[in-house]
């Protein structure tokens, strides 16, 4: 079993609200200086067979048009 | 006219689908995401909710339940096809509907009367285009996650090829939808997908008809 991780996130250019939402709380925490929050997903898999991971990410995990994905597998 | 109305796990306004179907003057029957046969329907309805609970990404489930490989066919062979805000996200995920739909800019949960410009289409010759009224239509919206958007080269062509087929009118666009598109269809024109529920203004009891004008239009696709 391969370990993995893939990491989704909206495309650049992207209007990303959540991330908006985050950037605008933290100044009312006291946390100044922080710019350009992105929030995405992050799934943790294991899986028989990492070269199926690719297509996997493209078919279901990440919808390409909106989403760029990033696998990294983990040595256990 | 026989509808089809496709019912997901988290599928809820389908009750109300099926009652526009028949007030459209059809019969209807629901048609289980587990089924893979259509039956001998006329038209299919994939219809709003929370399918599969929206997990991962709105449709991104449902889409590969029996019933939708079924749907994709049934498309494929110029069948009519109608998706109502969850089935809409559904019917992009599928990939029988160009763009995506992504959460309302506002982060909220918006429901409320919109007014819908039908945008007057020119359906491509020989395919079973619907055919929309060309006038403002006063329909709910209700959703989270419904901004509609795609890339600027794609919004081109929808736009020249006549694919944009709901537009909030100015002013009403409640979720940031790119060129304040509330619907589409595919190239064919057979496939159509819309944000606001045509299906709950369908009784002058809640005050518009004006969706049974979308199930009409629809309906007559394949006449």
């Amino acid at each position: 079993m391969a370990k993995a991780r893939v990491l989704i996130r909206p495309k650049e250019g992207i209007l990303d609200p959540q991330g908006k939402a985050v950037e605008r709380a933290l100044p009312a925490l006291g946390f100044e200086g922080v710019e350009h929050v992105r929030v995405g997903r992050m799934v943790e898999l294991e899986a028989d067979d990492p070269a199926q991971l690719p297509a996997l990410c493209e078919k279901l995990l990440a919808n390409p048009l909106i989403e760029d994905f990033e696998i990294e597998q983990i040595d256990a | 006219m026989k509808w089809g109305v496709v019912q997901f796990p988290g599928s809820c306004d389908e009750r109300d689908a099926l009652r526009a179907c028949e007030l459209a003057g059809g019969e209807a029957q629901l048609i289980w995401h587990e089924e893979r046969d259509l039956g001998d329907v006329d038209a299919i309805v994939v219809p709003g909710g929370f399918s599969y609970g929206d997990y991962l990404r709105a449709g991104a489930i449902a889409r590969f339940s029996p019933a939708m490989e079924a749907v994709t066919e049934f498309a494929a062979a110029g069948g009519p096809v109608l998706g109502i805000c969850n089935g809409f996200q559904v019917l992009c995920e599928a990939d029988l509907l160009p763009g995506a739909l992504l959460l309302n800019e506002s982060m909220r949960f918006t429901c409320r009367q919109v007014d819908l410009q039908v945008v007057q289409l020119n359906p491509p010759e020989g395919t079973q285009s619907f055919i929309l009224p060309g006038e403002t239509l006063s329909i709910p919206a209700k959703h989270g996650e419904g901004r509609y958007w795609a890339p600027e080269s794609m919004l081109d062509s929808l736009e020249a090829n006549g694919q944009v087929a709901f537009r909030y009118a100015p002013g009403e666009n409640p979720n940031g939808s790119a060129r304040d598109i509330a619907g589409v269809r595919n190239e064919a024109g057979n496939v159509l997908g819309l944000m606001p529920h045509p299906e709950h203004a369908v009784d002058p009891m809640t005050g518009s008809t004006d969706g049974l004008k979308v199930f009409e239009a629809v309906g007559e696709a394949r006449v």
